[in-house]
């Protein structure tokens, strides 16, 4: 009887193994083929003179002329000036938007006062008022830092004053039959269940942060890489401009992979999602 | 004995909206209606009703988190004003905070009671093992299975030692092993602490084996229609109770009364 049942359960176990390491190796290929696949058209159409090299250089001088600046340091340069810029203003909106949206969506006064404003700005495009910042605070570190500034708030405010709201009442009555005070029920049941909605605020203000101010730096800086790709392009440096798109692209994957650590250590609590 | 709990002519009347009259539009909904009755220092009294009959309603006027439309009820001779740590709820739907483990959501009442952090983790603990939850210090709610989570609100309303214990279908989501062996830890609980437990149940048969008495509340509007004594001891002792004369007698007048409410309703 058990050596039956042996026989039968090796190769069921064999296979399961086989089946995983598949998947895993799947996943893998999944995830970068088509990012490869991507790079290899790039590195061919101009290569074979689909479009013209001048304007759409092969991947492979791009690559070369990124790593040249790298060792040059100038690479280093506009990415520090980008991202010092980016995270005061993200920071500043942060220390700004969370107290106050915690205070609005806790105190129905403070709503009613405050929504009015609110409503106005939300459906203000940030960029729309680049001039004006520009205008007011001239082209220099102000100017950028107050634009990224203005644009990550919105986001985490609106999302903090709904997660305020949407606590689970069930969770507030809980805590109310233990008879604890208002202020504790705020920094013991409140803060912590409006962690996750908040973090998606701050994920979009991530976003938000690079997108408005690589705008900024290419309508008028002196570095950054926003800067680094009109320069590029006004003068001709085709791979340098495509360089600089490409650390663009890294400087967000950075932010957002930063911001998805942190989220997660902060709602490990939470059920994941499949 | 004296009364521990005292409700004086207790109505509840919610505004609920009337669709009928417009969107805007109010109207009353009787809750519960002029409730009567008192529960002893140190009884076991249980609740059983159709569902929406107002049980948990009641249970919220009780723990003071609500306030009677009018009437009163006293709690050791005084008024219920609001909430209180001497009495511990378990609410319907376990109501655990998620951000918290097991032990966290145990300590938080212990920590409103200003218990020292070292007792709080020994009571916890303790608690935790009564309920048969040792080694799930360390979990989520949603790492728990329904019925463990259960048990982590049943821990969490003992931890902190109430006088009364209002418990809202406590052992609803559990299997039937579980629900025993918890049944007859509540009942060796109460025997030995003499806390005043007020039990809401859908089961009839948990009603007659807890309860010294069973409130059959009746509905529309929710009021209590009939108090049953159950004449049993100490249920611990006794092998089989649940065929016990008494036991299957109660039983079947408890199952009458919840039925003829139904046929009522039905002719309404
Ligand atoms: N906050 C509220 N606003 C309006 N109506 C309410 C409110 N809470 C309860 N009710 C109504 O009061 C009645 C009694 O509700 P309650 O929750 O006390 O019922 P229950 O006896 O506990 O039912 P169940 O056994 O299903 O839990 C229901 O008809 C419900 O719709
Ligand atoms: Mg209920």
């Amino acid at each position: 009887m058990s050596n039956t049942e042996k026989v039968i359960a090796v190769p069921i176990e064999r296979r399961q193994q086989i089946h995983f390491s598949f998947h895993w190796l799947q996943k893998l290929v999944k995830q970068t083929a088509v990012i490869i696949l991507l790079l290899l058209i790039w590195e061919t159409v101009p290569r074979i003179g689909l479009v013209d090299a001048a304007f759409f250089p092969a991947f492979s001088d791009v690559v070369k002329s990124w790593w040249a600046m790298l060792v040059s340091g100038e690479l280093f340069a506009h990415f520090t000036a980008s991202i010092v810029r980016s995270l005061t203003g993200f920071i500043l909106a942060l220390l700004i938007a969370i107290p106050l949206g915690l205070l609005i969506g806790w105190y129905p006064l403070a709503k009613d006062l405050l929504n009015p404003i609110l409503e106005i700005f939300r459906n203000t495009a940030a960029l729309a008022l680049l001039p004006v910042f520009m205008l007011l605070l001239g082209i220099g570190e102000t100017s950028k830092i107050a634009i990224v500034l203005f644009a990550c708030t919105w986001p985490v405010l609106l999302n903090t004053i709904a997660a305020v709201r949407n606590v689970d009442p069930l969770l507030i009555k809980s805590a109310r039959s233990m008879n604890i005070s208002s202020f504790k029920l705020f920094i013991k049941v409140i803060l912590p269940a409006s962690v996750p909605t908040i973090f998606t605020g701050i994920r979009m203000a991530g976003t938000g942060a690079i997108l408005v101010l690589i705008a900024a730096e290419m309508v008028g800086a002196k570095e950054g890489l926003g800067y680094l790709i009109t320069y590029s392009q006004y003068n001709f440096q085709i791979p340098e401009m495509y360089a600089g798109i490409i650390t663009i692209a890294l400087l967000g994957l950075l932010i957002n992979q930063g911001l998805s650590v942190l989220e997660r250590k902060f709602s490990k609590w939470k059920q994941p999602v499949q | 004995m004296t009364d521990k709990i005292r409700f004086e002519h207790v109505t509840k009347i919610f505004k609920v909206r009337d669709t009928e009259q417009g969107k805007r539009a109010l109207k009353e909904f009787t809750a519960v209606k002029d409730l009567n009755f008192s529960v002893k220092d140190g009884e076991f009294l249980t609740l059983v009703g159709p569902s929406g009959c107002g049980k948990s309603t009641l249970l919220d006027l009780l723990s003071g988190l609500t306030k009677p439309t009018s009437g009163r009820i006293l709690l050791d001779g005084k008024e219920i004003t609001g909430p209180g740590l001497d009495r511990g709820i378990v609410f319907q739907q376990y109501a655990l905070f998620p951000w918290k483990t097991a032990l966290g959501n145990i300590e938080f009442g212990l920590e409103a009671k200003g218990i020292s952090k070292k007792e709080r983790i020994e009571l916890t603990r303790y608690y935790l093992s009564l309920v048969g939850l040792e080694g799930f210090e360390d979990r989520y709610p949603h790492e728990l299975s329904g019925g463990m989570k259960q048990r982590v609100a049943i821990a969490r309303s003992l931890a902190f030692n109430p006088d009364v214990l209002l418990m809202d279908e406590p052992f609803a989501a559990l299997d039937a092993q579980t629900r025993e062996t918890l049944q007859s830890e509540l009942l060796r609980i109460w025997e030995k602490t003499k806390k005043t437990i007020i039990f809401i149940t859908h089961g009839i048969d948990e009603a007659v084996y807890l309860g010294q008495r069973v409130a059959v509340m009746s509905t529309k509007p929710g009021s209590i229609k009939h108090m049953i004594d159950i004449p049993l001891d100490s249920r611990l002792n006794e092998l089989d109770i649940r065929s016990h004369p008494e036991f299957v007698k109660a039983r079947h007048q408890i199952w009458n009364l919840l039925h003829g409410n139904i046929y009522q309703a039905a002719s309404i």
